[in-house]
């Protein structure tokens, strides 16, 4: 058990150091030059940019620039924004608990609807609950996320005045944009547990089951969804992820403070130190939720504990 | 796996001839959703193509007496704050749209494919290599990846292709190289090698044309998603500055007139909307007519 949890964090480890150095490739490879962010190109001598890339140290060879970055962030220094020279660290910090927020909201939306739907789906099969439970599972993945967070504030903000169209205070703002995104995780969940159920029904140790005499009800909720929930945890896993990337989407629809906002403004302004310290933080965040979840398998499936 | 037969098959399949005028009953009801999605694509197809035929206004005419009108018979979707005709601007809009859909599609299809072929059919450390570092790739959520390569790149239809495109690789390489690592060890593979095939062409005739469906069906459901990554992209201000906007664009031009003109965000976003779900309609029925499992269920 220990030596799992040891292999599965050292490789955890190494997809973080490989998304770190991707990151950074990427954006050194892409044409565009950050003193631009800084200094009218218009106006600026060549002296002046020279001047200010030595300072940035863009002059130096990918290595030594990697190197240096590399070794700032171990020491949890992931460099200044280029605009105001504020930390991008802190800028991440404070307004993550924003997207915390949102993130776990939408989730609970979607693993709430997503399982629900889902078993009843499966369960009364071709029924209305069924056609309901499809069309939904079908929207939820058809749907862009900036058209039903408008649709929502239109109807249920602009219309009814339920709930505040934009802002980030208070709970009250949270219900329309958790809403929007956990529905496209809804929709997956939705699809992703009907199937596996359809799927176990069909299996002979379900009519072993029944033919012992067992109720419906014991067979149904005891055995087949117990079975169903394990492909379904791997893609809640995913999703967290998937959520945490769409609220740069939401978070600009509803003008709610969080990292998706600062990166949506930071390409705007392509202040590159803080598009990259916002995608390696969510890979990170991503990455972090994937190892708990696999990890989580070895308590729900007794299959995978015995094997390790 | 496709050509396993188990036991289980064998009795569904004898099986399901007793239940053969039920199904046929259930497949003709699943087919109007099938009809109704092939209907929508054609149209919207038809839109792009041809936008001339369908548009009764021109999509940059501004009807200076008509400004903001809510829909009605001479105005479908209704007019924006310059008086442009929202539904002939979405009939033309469609270009880009389904442009930034299938081309990122096939860009990302065709160098995902490569990978995942090279990395299976090499095995060894190539594969390893490979491997490694898609999944690195996987792990950083495809939005943000297009983001940060549409954000570097500035603004531009070509460069929200290869936003997309890049962010779909990782998709496409995991599931050609699993399909190719499990035809490589087939039987007639091994036939093959045993007459003195040279391993291209073994590649070329038998691994890749054996290989290839899973990936069209992945293809055919990744325009969808490569449709809501693009026009995220242009809603959040990476997109075409064009005369003529593309669906996200137009969506988030009309953001700022929500509380006056529902319709100028509505209507983009019932487009990008259809085109997604009868997309992914269509990609369920493909998938499942690959998984021998579904199909003998019906």
């Amino acid at each position: 058990m220990a030596g799992v949890l040891a292999r599965r964090l050292f490789s955890s480890v190494l997809v973080i150091v490989g998304s770190l150095i991707l990151v950074f490739a990427i954006l050194y490879v892409l044409p565009g030059d950050p003193t631009d962010t800084i200094v009218d190109p218009s106006i600026a001598t060549p002296e002046m940019v020279a001047n200010l890339r030595h300072q940035l140290g863009v002059d130096q060879p990918f290595y030594i620039q990697f190197a240096r970055y590399f070794s700032h962030m171990l020491r949890g220094d992931f460099g200044q924004s280029l605009m105001n020279s504020e930390s991008v660290l802190g800028k991440i910090l404070d307004s993550f608990p924003a997207t915390l927020a949102l993130t776990a909201a939408s989730s609970f939306v979607a693993v709430t609807v997503g399982l629900v739907l889902g078993v009843l789906s499966a369960i009364h099969r071709n029924r209305p609950i069924d056609l309901i439970a499809r069309v939904v599972g079908l929207f939820g993945i058809s749907m862009p996320t900036f058209w039903s967070g408008i649709l929502l504030i239109v109807l249920l903000s602009l219309k009814l005045g339920w709930f505040p169209a934009m802002g980030s205070d208070g709970w009250r703002t949270l219900v329309l944009p958790a809403i929007a995104l956990g529905l496209v995780g809804a929709g997956f969940i939705v699809r992703m547990v009907r199937s596996s159920m359809l799927d176990i029904i069909d299996e002979h140790f379900i009519l072993t089951l029944r033919s012992k005499g067992l109720t419906e009800r014991a067979v149904m909720y005891k055995h087949a969804l117990r079975n169903a929930l394990i492909p379904a945890i791997t893609m809640i896993g995913m999703l967290v992820g998937e959520m945490l990337a769409g609220t740069v989407v939401i978070e600009t629809v509803f003008s709610r403070q969080g990292i998706g906002r600062i990166i949506a403004d930071a390409l705007m302004a392509k202040d590159l130190p803080v598009v990259q310290g916002v995608i390696f933080f969510s890979a990170f965040v991503y990455v972090i939720v994937n190892t708990l979840v696999d990890l989580s398998y070895t308590f729900i499936d007794p299959r995978v504990r015995r094997s390790t | 796996m496709r050509e396993a037969v188990t036991a289980s098959t064998v009795w569904r399949r004898g099986g399901s001839r007793r239940l053969f005028t039920f199904r046929l009953r259930r497949l003709a009801a699943a087919d109007s959703f099938l009809i109704g999605a092939g209907i929508i694509i054609a149209f919207i197809i038809a839109c792009a193509l041809v936008p001339s035929l369908i548009a009764p206004y021109s999509p940059t005419a501004m009807l200076t007496d008509s400004i903001m009108q809510a829909p009605s018979s001479a105005h479908l979707f209704g007019t924006d704050y310059f008086g442009r005709d929202i539904f002939s601007v979405v009939v033309y809009g469609s270009r880009d749209s389904l442009f930034i859909g299938f081309a990122s599609v096939i860009v990302g299809g065709l160098a995902g494919g490569a990978i995942g072929a090279i990395a299976g059919y090499a095995g060894g450390w190539v594969d390893s290599l490979l491997m490694r570092c898609n999944d690195i790739l996987m792990t950083i959520p495809g939005i943000l990846l297009a983001l940060a390569i549409a954000g570097a790149l500035g603004k531009g239809l070509f460069n929200i292709v290869l936003a997309v495109a890049v962010s779909s690789i990782p998709g496409y390489a995991r599931i050609m190289r699993a399909q190719i690592i499990s035809i490589k060890g087939r039987t007639f593979i091994a036939a093959s090698r045993s007459v003195g095939a040279t391993p291209f062409h073994i590649f070329w005739k038998h691994v890749l044309p054996n290989a290839l469906s899973p990936l069209l069906v992945m293809a055919a459901i990744g325009v969808g998603t490569a449709i809501l990554t693009g026009s995220g992209l242009s809603f959040l201000g990476l997109g075409v500055l064009r005369e003529i906007p593309d669906w996200g664009t137009l969506l988030s031009q009309g953001r700022g007139y929500l509380t006056v003109a529902w319709w100028i965000c509505t209507f983009p976003g019932l487009a990008i909307t259809l085109f997604v779900l009868a997309v992914n309609i269509i990609g369920d029925r493909m998938r499942d007519r690959l998984d021998p499992k579904k199909n003998a269920k019906g």
